[in-house]
């Protein structure tokens, strides 16, 4: 009976993997890197300290990939983030270093700067009709352009300001240690588990009560189990190095913010419909230009606060920040599951990707691999991630 | 040689779920004009595709005889080296090149080296062609600088230039005024007399008895007749009883307790200008439905119905409005967006699902919600438990047949789609519905459902604009028709006055059965 069962699960899951290949393809991924750079690195990429870096690398990649996922969703493209991110970040250690100015004043700022960025080329591609490949393509060479002239007195512009740099260096004050461990994760990892599982099983009984299609209660199980697994991993990780980053903060409240308007407001819808089809979008009462300007309104708040994290991560500016971020937050998205034909596309499998992104930089650098190559295996990278997706929806 | 230059044997053609062809017979006489004629849907295009190598050979059965010889096309190019060139509804030139280089594209006259192309002999001979063709141009213009009538004669052109012996015009002369259709036919007559043979699609039958020598009727796929015209002028009203005579069968669901009420939306003198053609598509178009009404709107394809209603629906496809005034309720209403136009009590419902009606990699609980997720929402937060309380009523009133509203919408057949845009449609809490070919491409059981949905709708108050190119659905359903031709009511008629012969003859503008 027994042997029965487990043959019906294994059937179950093996069916699962093979119809939704593309939802499950990147966490194999990333399981499959982690592995691979684990043993090439002889131990050291899944140690505590590595892992804790790693995470706070992808914050920048992490934020900017939110709000890609909705232009590559609306079938649109941004690739001016890369330098426009550099450019504010340069911005940003200009008017705190040389001009002084005090750094809570100065964040919010940039920010706002970010938001204008976005509105004008959204304006630009949604207003005059230019397409978004040639207007952000444009708007890469103009930021690329600002960013030399701002730094070209100066070179690299270092920042001094401890508390700016802690945003992406520092971490949560603790509560203290218990056997060598920071509570404060344990106690968010602790959380975390308790809340999904009640939120998953929430969701299941209200499907079954709807007569949704739900997966047998054992799938269901080894799911729970499997996330639960992987939270506590991480909140143990992160207790046994130096507990809780800020980045991680600021990366959680982004990702929140972003999953919430996606996937429950009705602003999230009409991005979703105005990706899945324009003209029945617009026959739906949808106001297409003014969603495809805030899309990329949001993708400048996000550019400002990717250059923010990048240049307190580098505790600089330098004058060749940005370079290749756009291609590293695409690539996120697609990785992440977002459809290159639009449409569809969610902010969790953005971050996931993102993750894929910065452990191939991460890894390759423990291994000493030069910038050179790292470019090219990352190129070929997209492009099978992007390859996998045309195939695995053109067999659908 | 024999009589006939051309012969279609016995030739069905099928598309998933629709017979298109059913043993279609076609013979066409060399040096002829053959006009061919039906109501839209009947076979004819797909007969001329047939007969071009557009639907290859094996797709189709049956035989194609050209010359005494049995055709095997595999694709245009196949029949335009037997000398069969086909101009379509839509034209085929390249806008941005020249005349010469359109006339010549595809079958460059080369130097003698055979690898680059002889310009100046391609010049002089595509002067030689336009001449031929009365076209009168410098042939180093762009073709997108000509009118529609004078790329036509480029298309001609372009046939002659391969030595065409048989033309087949798609509806050549639909989008032409009286004076390019004139000089089209008179040109048709002249490459007669050098033996080229026209077999001719067309709607407006005037025109049809004037010119042709051969007069098909195709209905509902199948051949009805063929007249011989020559010498003998063949009447309108009997090629119109061809086309239509079909007795309408019980799929119309009998009207109980009609009661009709006030006027629910009116429109006045509504005059629209397509910037993109560069014409006037509607001309001071006049209608109004009342409460408790069906109101169908028949005519030809091309004959601005669907232009109509868009642009009274908030006019999302940004035509200019010349004149002209909506009033809901007899209240005037201006809407500058579909938004606005749903918040007044309008609902549109398209002619065409895939393109413009449904988000089809989207559930079904999606495409029921999106127009109006404003019943749904809870301060900002969407509440999804009513979200599929909604969806599901709409799913169980319409019967839509899905095993759940998390279906996408792709997966569900033709008529499930259209129930799916009813209820979004529905959702939006309208007064007015106007439904733009309600039941095209979906069969007839499901064609039944959207019949009874529309009858409980009237009967519960709500109006319903029907828009349709099918007579016996006009007929079966409504309770006052107009007729659109060209862009103007050419007729308002009755239930009772009602018939597909004086509807067709509106349609085509026939004056000799109207009067």
């Amino acid at each position: 009976m027994t042997e029965k069962k487990k043959v019906g699960l294994f059937a179950e899951l093996g069916g699962l993997l093979k119809t939704r290949v593309r939802d499950y393809a990147m966490f194999i991924a990333l399981a499959i890197i982690f592995i691979l750079f684990q043993v090439l690195t002889g131990g050291i990429f899944l140690s505590p300290r590595n892992l804790t870096n790693l995470i706070n690398q992808t914050g920048y990649i992490a934020v900017m990939a939110c709000a890609m996922t909705e232009i590559l969703i609306i079938c649109q493209i941004d690739l001016s983030v890369g330098y426009c991110s550099g450019f504010l970040g340069a911005i940003t250690a200009i008017l705190m270093v040389k001009a002084g100015l005090n750094m809570w004043i100065t964040i919010p700022l940039i920010l706002i700067f970010g938001i204008i960025a976005g509105l004008i080329s959204g304006s630009i591609i949604s207003f005059v009709g230019v397409p978004a490949f040639v207007t952000t393509l444009a708007f890469e060479f103009i930021y690329r352009g600002l960013l030399s002239l701002v730094t070209s007195e100066t070179g690299s512009i270092p920042i001094t300001i401890k508390e700016f740099n802690d945003i992406s260096n520092g971490f949560v004050p603790d509560l203290g240690q218990i056997g060598g461990l920071w509570i404060l994760p344990l106690l968010v990892g602790l959380i975390a588990v308790v809340l999904v599982i009640i939120s998953e099983i929430k969701t299941r009984k209200n499907l079954q009560k709807y007569n949704f299609e739900v997966s047998s209660t054992a799938v269901f199980v080894l799911k729970l189990v499997f996330i639960s697994a992987i939270i506590i991993a991480v909140a143990f990780v992160l207790a046994s190095y130096c507990g809780i980053s800020w980045t991680i903060v600021i990366v959680g409240v982004v990702v929140f913010i972003y999953n919430f308007i996606m996937s429950k407001t009705k602003l999230g819808r009409h991005i979703y419909g105005v990706g899945g089809n324009a003209e029945a979008a617009a026959l739906a009462g949808i106001d297409v230009r003014k969603i495809t300007l805030f899309v990329y309104a949001s993708m400048g708040l996000m550019t400002a606060l990717g250059g923010i994290l990048f240049a307190s991560r580098l505790q600089s500016a330098s004058t060749t920040a940005g370079a290749g971020f756009e291609l590293d937050a695409i690539a996120s998205c697609y990785i992440g599951g977002t459809s290159t034909s639009g449409g569809i596309g969610k902010v969790t499998g953005s971050i996931i990707g993102a993750l894929v992104i910065m452990s191939l930089t991460n890894g390759l650098n423990l291994m000493g691999v030069g910038i050179a190559y790292q470019y090219v295996i990352k190129g070929i990278i997209f492009i099978i991630a992007v390859a996998f997706d045309v195939l695995n929806r053109k067999n659908k | 040689m024999s009589e006939y230059i051309l012969e279609m044997r016995n030739i069905t053609k099928e598309f998933p779920g629709v017979k298109a062809l059913d043993d279609v017979n076609f013979k066409v006489k060399t040096g002829e004009i053959h006009c061919l004629v039906g109501e839209n849907g009947a076979g004819k295009s797909t007969l001329m595709k047939v007969l071009s190598g557009v639907h290859k050979y094996g797709s189709y059965s049956g035989d194609i005889i050209y010359n005494d010889e049995i055709c095997k096309f595999m694709s245009t190019k196949d029949s335009e080296a037997k000398g069969i060139a086909i101009i379509s509804q839509e034209l085929a030139l390249i806008p941005d090149l020249t005349i010469y280089e359109n006339i010549f594209f595809g079958h460059e006259i080369m130097n003698p080296n055979g690898k680059t192309i002889n310009w100046n002999q391609t010049i002089i001979e595509a002067d030689k062609l336009l001449k031929k063709v009365r076209l009168d141009a410098n042939c180093t213009i762009k073709v997108k600088e000509l009118g529609t009538g004078k790329q036509q004669l480029v298309e001609i052109a372009k046939a002659l230039s391969k030595n065409a012996r048989v033309l087949i015009l798609d509806e050549p002369t639909s989008s032409l005024n009286e004076d390019d259709s004139a000089n089209l036919l008179q040109l048709l007559r002249d490459l007669q007399k050098e033996g080229v043979t026209s077999v001719m699609i067309s709607h407006r039958l005037k025109e049809v008895v004037e010119i042709a020598d051969t007069i098909t009727v195709l209905r509902d796929g199948a051949t009805i007749c063929s007249m011989d015209a020559t010498g003998q002028k063949v009447p309108e009203s009997e090629i119109i009883k061809n086309m239509v005579g079909r007795e309408i069968a019980d799929i119309y669901p009998e009207r109980k307790d009609v009661n009709i009420g006030d006027v629910a939306l009116e429109i006045k003198d509504w005059s629209v200008f397509d910037l993109s053609l560069g014409r006037q598509i509607l001309d001071k178009v006049s209608l109004n439905v009342r409460k408790g009404e069906v109101v169908g709107i028949a005519g030809l394809m091309g004959a601005g119905r669907t232009e109509l209603a868009l642009s009274i629906f908030g006019n999302p496809t940004g035509y200019k409005l010349l004149e002209g005034q909506v009033y809901i309720e007899g209240k005037p209403v201006n809407f500058r967006n579909p938004a606005e136009a749903m918040n007044a009590g309008l609902a549109y419902v398209t002619e065409d699902r895939a393109r413009n009606g449904l988000i089809l990699i989207q559930d079904v609980r999606f495409n029921t919600t999106i127009s109006k997720l404003d019943k749904i929402l809870e301060g900002i937060v969407i509440n999804e438990n009513e979200e599929i309380v909604q969806a599901n009523k709409y799913k169980d009133a319409f019967n839509i047949k899905t095993p759940s509203i998390a279906q996408k919408v792709n997966n569900l057949s033709g008529g499930n789609k259209q129930k799916v845009s009813l209820a979004k449609c529905m959702f939006t809490d309208p007064k007015v519905l106007i439904l733009d070919e309600p039941t095209r491409g979906i069969d007839v059981g499901a064609k039944h459902e959207i019949y009874s949905i529309m009858n409980e709708l009237v009967k519960q108050g709500y109006s319903v604009i029907m828009i349709s190119s099918e007579l016996p659905e006009i007929l079966g359903m409504s309770d006052r028709i107009y007729v659109m031709a060209e862009g103007t009511i050419t007729g308002e008629l009755s239930r009772s006055e009602a018939s597909e012969e004086r509807i067709m003859a509106m349609a085509t503008k026939s004056e000799e059965v109207r009067n």
